[in-house]
């Protein structure tokens, strides 16, 4: 399985759309495509996981670099259309509680 | 076939058969020739030299700039013949760092191995399967003098060495809390702190800890972020999750842990484990937690290390089943 990820670049705005699985596979290329975003002081970046149907903790290591990147960098990080099962995930290991999750969006199955 | 010699005479034979007939065998034995000649690490260079070798015997006439054109595709062929020689070096490296990577498995489970001890009151069963050589998952035991029962259970992320190694540290700061400071909350804390301020970013470690006092049959729970775990309250006959807010250890070092305490009456179980379990795969689809709770209601009655072992086979022999992540299944039973 993949992972496909888009870049929408909104200048202090960057969002990306992610739609595939991610695992020990793909987590390298999501790191290498979301980490180098939080290293611009004031920049907001989105990460859509609508399409994302499944992440193991491989995955959540990754949100976790992110995050620590952009309390250095001074960036923000936000993640939005969370899918139950990913969502899931960040209620078990407490992350919830640091990152940024967007509930208002649908849930979906 | 004759057996292999690497010499002109060979080669030009083979060569001028080929050239008076053009037929398949020749070709074939020019394959033959190939792989023999690298078995016995004959660079692609000296191959080249043997057929100029052999054209000229066979052609002494051979016009110059043939001959010209072959000693261009000998310098030509030289970096080939390092790259093969190369290839062939890293080939028994690999061999080399594969043995290596087994010794620090087998040291792994040295360093970490833990004794499932005799709780009076309580039936334990413990199974630990890695889905590669080395594990992320972590389980261990500990007793005090009262001979209250300590127990961690506890998932690396991270995968492969660096993680086995974070798992040591883990062992080694659970053995060396003094038997004062046991309460869940207070050691995930602790430990939470050690993780932090040693491990890689992407790195992080959830964890379960119970505290089990087989005099009041009460545990004590605390989990940073772990996979949750399952009451079984035989009175009801009933399963409930069990488990309490609490970050990851690694990632803050601000975090604070919630402590929750059941009292197990006669026959109850608590079952703990990791998400190895819970995403288990049959072929594209994942296995539900109302699965899980029906394939360990089917073995639970057996003793507890018959049951988590059964549970293991159980899985293990559905068809298209993959282990993605370690599997790793504590039964405790009163």
């Amino acid at each position: 399985m993949n992972l496909n990820i888009d870049r929408n670049d909104n200048g202090d705005t960057q969002e990306l759309k992610l739609a595939g699985e991610i695992d020990a596979y793909t987590a390298p290329q999501l790191k290498e495509a979301l980490l180098p975003l939080t290293k611009a002081e004031g920049t907001m970046v989105v990460v859509d996981l609508e399409g994302v149907n499944y992440m193991d903790s491989t995955g959540l290591g990754v949100f976790i670099s992110a995050l620590k990147s952009t309390k250095e960098y001074n960036s923000d990080l936000r993640l939005v259309a969370l899918q139950d099962r990913v969502r899931r995930l960040f209620d078990i290991t407490g992350l919830d509680s640091i990152i940024n999750i967007d509930s208002t969006v649908r849930g979906g199955k | 076939m004759e057996p292999y010699k690497f010499d002109v005479n060979n080669y030009r034979n083979l060569l001028k058969k080929y050239i008076s007939s053009q037929d398949e065998k020749s070709l074939y034995q020019a394959e033959q020739f190939s792989k023999l000649s690298m078995q016995h690490n004959i660079s692609p260079e000296e191959i080249i030299n043997v057929h100029i070798q052999a054209l000229k015997e066979l052609y002494p006439d051979l016009p110059t700039e043939i001959d010209s054109s072959m000693n261009f595709l000998l310098e030509t062929m030289i970096s080939y013949g390092l790259a093969y020689q190369e290839f062939q070096s890293l080939r028994e490296k690999q061999g080399e760092l594969e043995s290596e990577i087994s010794i620090a498995a087998n040291m792994q489970q040295t360093l970490l191995s833990t004794t499932k001890p005799d709780i009076k009151g309580m039936d334990i069963g413990a199974i630990s399967v890695p889905s590669h050589q080395m594990n992320g998952d972590y389980y261990h035991f500990v007793t005090d003098e009262s001979n209250n029962l300590g127990i961690a259970i506890a998932d690396v992320i991270g995968k492969g060495i660096p993680a086995a190694l974070a798992m040591s540290m883990i062992k080694y700061s659970l053995d060396s809390f003094p038997e004062t400071m046991r309460n869940p909350s207070v050691i995930l804390e602790n430990l939470n702190r050690v993780v932090e301020r040693n491990v890689d970013t992407s790195m992080f470690i959830t964890m379960f800890y119970g505290l089990f006092n087989h005099e009041t049959g009460s545990l004590q729970f605390s989990s940073a972020g772990h996979e949750p775990g399952f009451y079984y309250c035989a009175a009801k006959d009933q399963f409930h999750e069990i488990t309490t807010k609490g970050l990851v250890l690694g990632v803050s070092d601000q975090a604070t842990y919630e402590e929750l305490e059941i009292t197990m009456e006669p026959d109850d179980m608590v079952v703990l484990l990791t998400d190895g379990v819970t995403e288990c795969r049959i072929g594209e689809r994942f296995i539900e937690t109302e699965e899980v709770l029906e394939v360990i209601r089917q073995y639970m009655h057996l003793p507890a290390q018959e049951a988590v072992e059964s549970v293991y086979r159980h899985f293990e022999r559905l068809q298209d089943f993959q282990l993605r992540d370690d599997f790793t299944l504590i039964f405790l039973k009163k």
